[in-house]
């Protein structure tokens, strides 16, 4: 039987997520809700999708058996607790919530009311990254030492009108909305972020948020490292994320097409040889039965589902996961004294 | 059709499987004789259709093209749009009524929302029209036979099953241009069903096809099947994988399939251009 999805907020990552679920055959969408005449008005013409303006009368009366909340950061807390506490099960985009304390009340709940729980960290569904995480975890480059995690990207590269991720208040800025995805793949590739030092939030062009963000860490495995991102550099034609991992065997380059290690003697994992190696996402990637954007968007959105129908564990991505890279992110920004 | 286009990935830093060698491109293709030149070297090796993004740099290309109109007078283009990351770094900034405000030419846009009254269809049907307009512009002058919607559009309309809107994106391309309607995708046998139960008859449709199964979603042998068994008018593109297999067993194998009419491709030198082409050729010349 189909599983009864909802979503709230068709807005860019809505809208995309809704598009993934409409053309997923073991998925029916009950309700779409979102604020915007604009957007509503086209999916209410032009879909077959129910459509609502009040989240907690779609949820009432759709009664989806999972829902996807994609609205601004600042309501996550709220909505996602409004689901839980129907018994719905939940993804929610990223980053998870404004303050770690939520996180964690949410992530408590979700796990004392045995609900499937997860958030939009998509690199996690990359294939480049997931055989770094591999590659690390199995210890085949040898103790970590360093890392620099990275992510470059043109979005704001002018002086604009504000939205939500202008102000500060609402979940906006570099930190919360691009660094996040850097950090989470810190978290969960080496191990999470325990101190930050000497931490730059830059502004270039906003007026109230962060431009760049570039700071020191220190993990609880030991290993130090740089963060460095900046979504006001024009230089690149879309986000591009990676990670450098200098470790005791063998140092890791990888983005999210092209993964480069190098291997200090010859005992290295299977398919790999000393010195450097390149492998491909061609390689790497799994086949996914429709594609948008990129295959990591609709294994997220197929793993969810899975979760619900029971025949994936709920480990990927999970509150818990978010949860610690809230925590990071509150780490990050304690540490800046001053803004520059 | 042409049996072989030329693609414009890698003026754009567009590389699908390496980060460094996009920007190696950006840096190469800075200067708009570099595009032009690389142009000449695949009008010389017989690509006289050009498949192109409506970025920015493809507008200053169609001022050189209508400046030398002797020299390109059997030049075509078939433009693509719309340029998906112009408007995904907007919409990330400016949320999606912000971005169609800002790319939505005159007024219109404005008065609607001053309104404060409900959408109504023939308000989405103006705005698909401006956005068709606004990026049409820069050919205007220029032959192009085929106008193409864009992957990102295509898949985001015929997974949200937004069939009036595919077909409305027909009809408008050829009332308002007398060009042929295609349709670029990464889901070619559920876009073909879905456009032909919007009425729409052997469509051109432009999807990843390789030996590897890279970008072919629901893998390759619903592919070959939908080739070997439906109509519609085919380009195979990304027949490399983004570089994943060697060229002339890329080739080989996209030249084995029946119903593929054109095979886009990308390159940057004059010598990989000219490969490709021979490649091409040599084992169309040796079907049967």
């Amino acid at each position: 039987m189909a599983v009864r999805v909802a979503l709230i907020g068709a807005g860019k990552m809505g809208i995309s997520h809704l598009s993934i679920l409409g053309a997923n055959s073991n998925v029916e969408v009950v309700g779409v809700c979102d604020t915007s005449k604009l957007v509503l008005g086209a999916l209410q013409k032009y879909t077959q999708f129910p459509c609502y303006t009040n989240h907690s009368k779609m949820l009432d009366q759709a009664k989806p058996d999972a829902v996807v909340i994609a609205v601004p950061t600042k309501f996550h807390y709220d909505f996602v607790k409004d689901a839980l506490s129907r018994n719905i099960h939940v993804f929610a985009e990223k980053p998870f919530c404004l303050h770690p304390e939520q996180s964690a009340e949410l992530t408590a709940l979700a796990e004392s009311k045995n609900l499937v729980n997860q958030v939009g960290y998509h690199n996690k569904f990359v294939g480049t990254f997931q055989e770094v995480k591999r590659l690390v975890k199995e210890g085949h480059i040898g103790e970590v030492q360093h890392f620099e995690g990275e992510a470059y990207g043109p979005v704001v590269i002018k002086k604009k009108a504000d939205t939500w991720r202008s102000d500060p208040s609402e979940g906006g800025g570099c930190l919360m909305d691009y660094a996040s995805h850097v950090i989470d793949l810190i978290n969960d590739i080496l191990s999470p972020v325990k101190e930050a030092h000497g931490t730059i939030l830059k502004t270039i062009y906003s007026s109230q948020v962060d431009d760049a963000v570039y700071s020191l860490l220190k993990l609880e495995s030991g290993a130090s490292g740089l963060l460095s991102v900046n979504w006001s550099d024009e230089t690149y034609r879309k986000m591009s994320t990676s990670m450098t991992i200098l470790g005791s065997k063998g140092k890791i380059i990888s983005d999210a097409n092209e993964l480069k290690v190098f291997f200090k003697d010859q005992k290295c994992p299977q398919g790999y040889s000393k010195g450097w190696n390149v492998k491909y996402v061609t390689d790497l990637a799994g086949q996914v039965d429709f594609y948008l954007r990129g295959e990591e968007y609709s294994s997220q959105m197929d793993y969810f589902i899975n979760t619900v129908t029971g025949e994936s564990p709920n480990t990927i991505n999970n509150f818990k996961s978010a949860w610690i890279t809230d925590k990071a992110i509150a780490t990050i920004k304690k540490s800046a004294k001053n803004q520059y | 059709m042409e049996r072989i286009l030329y693609g414009d990935n890698q003026f754009f830093a567009v590389n699908h499987l390496s980060d460094s060698k996009s920007q190696a491109l950006a840096v190469r293709f800075k200067d708009n004789e570099a595009i032009i030149r690389t142009l000449d070297h695949a009008r010389e090796a017989g690509i006289n259709t050009f498949m192109c993004t409506t970025h920015d740099r493809i507008a200053q290309i169609c001022d050189i093209i209508r400046a030398n109109p002797e020299k390109y007078k059997d030049f075509k283009i078939y433009p693509c749009m719309p340029y998906a990351h112009k408007y995904a770094n907007a919409m990330t900034d400016l949320g999606i009524a912000g971005t169609i405000k800002q790319y939505v030419p005159g007024n219109l846009f404005g008065t609607m929302f001053k309104g404060g009254k409900a959408f109504i269809s023939k308000d989405y049907v103006s705005i698909m029209e401006l956005l068709i307009d606004a990026e049409m512009k820069m050919f205007k002058g220029i032959k192009t036979p085929v106008i193409f919607l864009q992957n990102v559009m295509t898949d985001l309309l015929l997974g949200l099953g937004m069939v009036d809107l595919l077909k409305g994106y027909h009809d408008y391309i050829i009332t308002k241009y007398n060009a042929e309607p295609g349709y670029i995708t990464m889901n070619m046998p559920k876009l073909l069903d879905t456009l032909e139960a919007a009425g729409i008859s052997n469509p051109i449709i432009c999807a990843s096809i390789n030996k590897v199964n890279f970008r072919m979603s629901g893998g390759k042998e619903i592919y070959e099947e939908t080739l070997r068994t439906r109509k519609f008018r085919a380009i195979a593109m990304q027949v490399l994988a983004g570089g994943a297999i060697p060229p002339k067993e890329a080739i080989e194998y996209v030249s084995g399939l029946p119903n593929v009419e054109s095979i886009l491709f990308g390159a940057s030198s004059k010598a990989n251009i000219q490969n490709t082409v021979s490649t091409i050729n040599n084992f169309d010349s040796n079907k049967v």
